[in-house]
């Protein structure tokens, strides 16, 4: 296959879906939302902003304000017992039958496969983790095919570049809802960047185990989006943001990556939105 | 497995491998590009996602049967071939199959042996031991041709010599073959081809790898592009196969999706220009083929990895490479830099089993589980998931039961499991971790600018001025 020159390298490719298609419930009453220990920390106002876009469609929004992190880190470390623990006290948290969002594709998955993985010794403790997956929805996806939203935007024209994260990607099959998010904005182009599909070299403990790297790669992201001609960069990991923020910081440049959530409330809070309500 | 102590091994240099390559940008280039195009060219074959995702599905249900019942194929394999007039050998190390080759060698007083595309035979250094016995081994295959000139291990699994440009291989020839200089690839082919020539006809022994081993009819499976696998398996009156034990499958049937999935993934080719099926040597009536065909079969670690339900999965591999081409790691490195004879993610779960996880002990941490490996797996192993698996293994307490790999517990530490065990604790106290978080933003101006090896890339980051447990709490009330 030959690419035209101008169009970016490996740009579009979709991950096949880990499971068949996914059923989505009707629109709740209420959800719960898992914050992330990366965005509680660095990002808690992308948190503020998906709490404010899922009220807005009317939904009640519940944050046990016991919830601490997901567990991803010990686990993709190997240290799974430690990881069992932590996932267990998120568990105790989630046992109502509203849908949990997490803003976040990574987290999402933890919850909704690898916790799988980590219980499949407890019979019981897997039902409940059974459950919990069935329920577990990443902010994107939910915005789009439970919500339903219809997005009035009301910013000025503008290039944006969309990095989706792999765990995104691969692991919650978003890749696409984000940018059928950005598409309802009309003011906003959605610009392709080089290997867009490709990691940004984040991978929790591996930025630090491996620093050579992942700093090549988050260099090579970061230059993509630069070379994109986008003047925004959105992104519905806070990991990645983190890893790619850090980098085009470091190189002195003005460009900053913005969560998803805080994307869409910014361009949407001055006109008139809300979908079928 | 062995029942031989193992010996704690040096672990590979990785990461100072790793640093040298990204320093050369020659190198970043060449990868670069030639991922780009090998990622084109698969995508190019599997146009309908969903048939692939079905093949795919196929592939690993065949790859799992056949693994299901291995040692049983194994023996059918062995009695099939035999009655076939092929004799059939078992190796258990690498040092074991060496020694078979050798004193077939020495029956025939071979001097001269050429060489198809064999990665099993790489795994035993054929070349350096039997060079060291005075047997001189000649590859074949341009790729690895080009890399036995440069004195270099391959650095793909498909395409030994990948990490090269036109410019390098025109130099290697103008310097080793003394031929005029050009980067006229037709003409460096061409300059290849008329070397290796001679050599099929001089040869005594050719040795090839297999791709596929069929139980029920006893026939060894060879794809390749350039007939130097055909010319090596039947101008030489003797053939050797080398192959590790994973590779049987139980019937020509099971090849069919295994075939068109391996092709497509490798090279994005529908079928490759030779598909070389081997089923024992020249008969009476028969004007060519060796009169000896010899197959080594070779455990090297694979029957540890065979030993766990989960691990097992390492072993689906048809050794497509598609692993590589796509990971953003290898594209970066190169495969040089793992420092074994299976570079990039696949290479990442197989080799632990070869060599111990005290050797390969950074590998399983060199990834940055981004999946794309395990996305174009074309038998669908979750390599992430065994990358995980290995490295639960490589922290474990050495003194930890079961043994599920050699060398386990290469990588465990006291800090660090005391490090975990505090995150546990902060993460499962939500008034600690509350605090801890209150602690951290409050104290966010006292976050030092140089924060370990972060900082080498990205400026460190800085917490909010309150978290979201604050914020949420304010908007939402204590839930």
């Amino acid at each position: 296959m030959n690419r035209p020159s101008s169009q970016p390298a490996n740009a579009t490719r979709v991950a096949p879906p880990l499971e068949g298609p996914r059923v989505y419930p009707a629109r709740p009453s209420d959800v719960y939302l898992f914050g992330t220990c990366v965005l509680d920390v660095f990002f808690p106002s992308a948190g503020m902003d998906a709490i404010r876009l899922l009220e807005r469609e009317g939904i009640r929004v519940h944050f046990p304000q016991a919830q601490s992190c997901c567990g991803q880190p010990a686990y993709t470390s190997g240290y799974t017992e430690e990881a069992r623990a932590v996932a267990r006290a998120q568990l105790a948290l989630f046992a109502g039958e509203w849908p949990l969002v997490v803003p976040s594709g990574s987290c999402a998955g933890m919850f909704r496969h690898h916790y799988r993985e980590l219980f499949r010794d407890e019979p019981e403790t897997l039902a409940l983790v059974e459950a919990l997956a069935e329920r577990t929805f990443e902010l994107a996806e939910f915005l789009l095919e439970v919500c339903k939203v219809r997005l009035e935007d009301g910013g000025a024209p503008v290039k944006v570049a969309l990095h989706t994260s792999c765990s995104a990607r691969r692991e919650m099959g978003t890749h696409l809802h984000g940018r059928a998010l950005l598409a309802q904005l009309s003011g906003v182009e959605r610009v392709d960047h080089d290997h867009e599909s490709e990691c940004c070299g984040f991978g929790g403990s591996f930025s630090v185990r491996m620093p050579d790297i992942s700093g090549a790669m988050v260099r090579d992201k970061a230059a993509a989006l630069k070379g994109s001609g986008a003047a925004e960069v959105v992104s519905a990991d806070c990991g990645c943001l983190l890893n790619i923020n850090g980098c085009l910081e470091k190189q002195g440049d003005a460009l900053r990556g913005e969560h998803l959530a805080s994307f869409l409330l910014r361009r949407t809070s001055a006109a008139s939105r809300g979908g079928a309500k | 497995m062995s029942d031989v102590a193992h010996a704690p091994a040096q672990p590979i240099a990785f990461k100072r491998n790793a640093r040298e390559a990204l320093a050369d940008p020659q190198l970043r280039r060449n990868f670069r590009g030639a991922m780009d195009f090998l990622m084109d060219k698969r995508r190019s074959q599997f146009p309908d996602g969903d048939e692939l995702e079905r093949l795919r599905a196929f592939g690993n249900r065949v790859r799992a049967r056949a693994l299901s019942k291995l040692p049983e194929l194994l023996e059918r394999l062995d009695a099939r071939l035999s009655r076939n007039g092929v004799k059939v050998h078992w190796a258990e190390t690498v040092d074991e199959a060496n020694a078979i080759v050798h004193r077939i060698v020495e029956q025939h007083a071979a001097k001269k042996i050429i060489k198809g595309k064999s990665m099993v035979s790489e795994e035993m250094e054929m070349n350096h031991y039997l060079g060291d016995r005075g047997v001189d081994c000649l590859e074949s295959d341009m790729g690895e041709f080009i890399v036995q000139l440069r004195a270099e291990k391959p650095a793909h699994i498909i395409m030994p010599a990948i990490h090269l440009n036109a410019g390098q291989v025109a130099q290697l020839f103008h310097d080793k073959l003394e031929v005029d200089y050009t980067e006229d690839v037709d003409r460096l082919i061409q300059i290849g081809r008329e070397t290796l020539r001679r050599n099929f006809f001089e040869a005594d022994i050719g040795v090839s790898g297999v791709n596929f081993a069929i139980a029920e009819t006893g026939t060894l499976l060879l794809v390749e592009n350039e007939g130097n696998g055909r010319m090596s398996t039947t101008v030489p009156p003797v053939h050797i196969a080398v192959t590790g034990i994973e590779k049987v499958v139980e019937n020509l049937r099971d090849v069919i999706p295994l075939l068109s999935l391996l092709t497509r993934s490798a090279t994005g080719q529908a079928i490759t220009t030779y598909v070389n099926m081997i089923s024992g040597p020249r008969k009476a009536d028969e004007l060519d083929g060796p009169q000896e065909v010899h197959l080594v079969l070779l455990d090297n670690g694979r029957s540890q990895a065979f030993a766990d339900g989960e691990l097992r999965q390492t072993l689906n591999c048809i050794r497509c490479g598609a692993c590589m081409n796509h990971c953003p790691v290898y594209t970066r490195i190169g495969g040089h830099a793992y420092g074994t004879v299976y570079p990039g993610p696949i290479g990442k779960i197989v080799t632990p089993h070869m060599l111990g996880l005290d050797a390969t002990r950074d590998l399983p941490t060199a990834s940055s589980m981004c999946g794309a490996c395990g996305e174009v797996c074309p038998v669908k192993i979750p390599i992430p998931s065994l990358l995980r698996r290995l490295r639960e293994e490589a922290v474990r307490a050495p003194a930890a039961a079961p043994q599920h790999v050699r060398g386990q517990g290469a990588k465990y530490s006291r800090k660090e499991t005391m490090v975990w065990k505090a995150w546990r604790t902060l993460n499962t106290s939500p008034a600690l971790y509350r605090a801890a978080l209150y602690a951290g933003t409050r104290l966010r101006a006292l976050m030092p600018a140089h924060i370990g090896p972060w900082t080498d890339h990205r400026s460190a980051p800085k917490p909010a001025a309150r978290t979201l447990h604050e914020l949420a709490r304010e908007h939402l009330g204590d839930q």
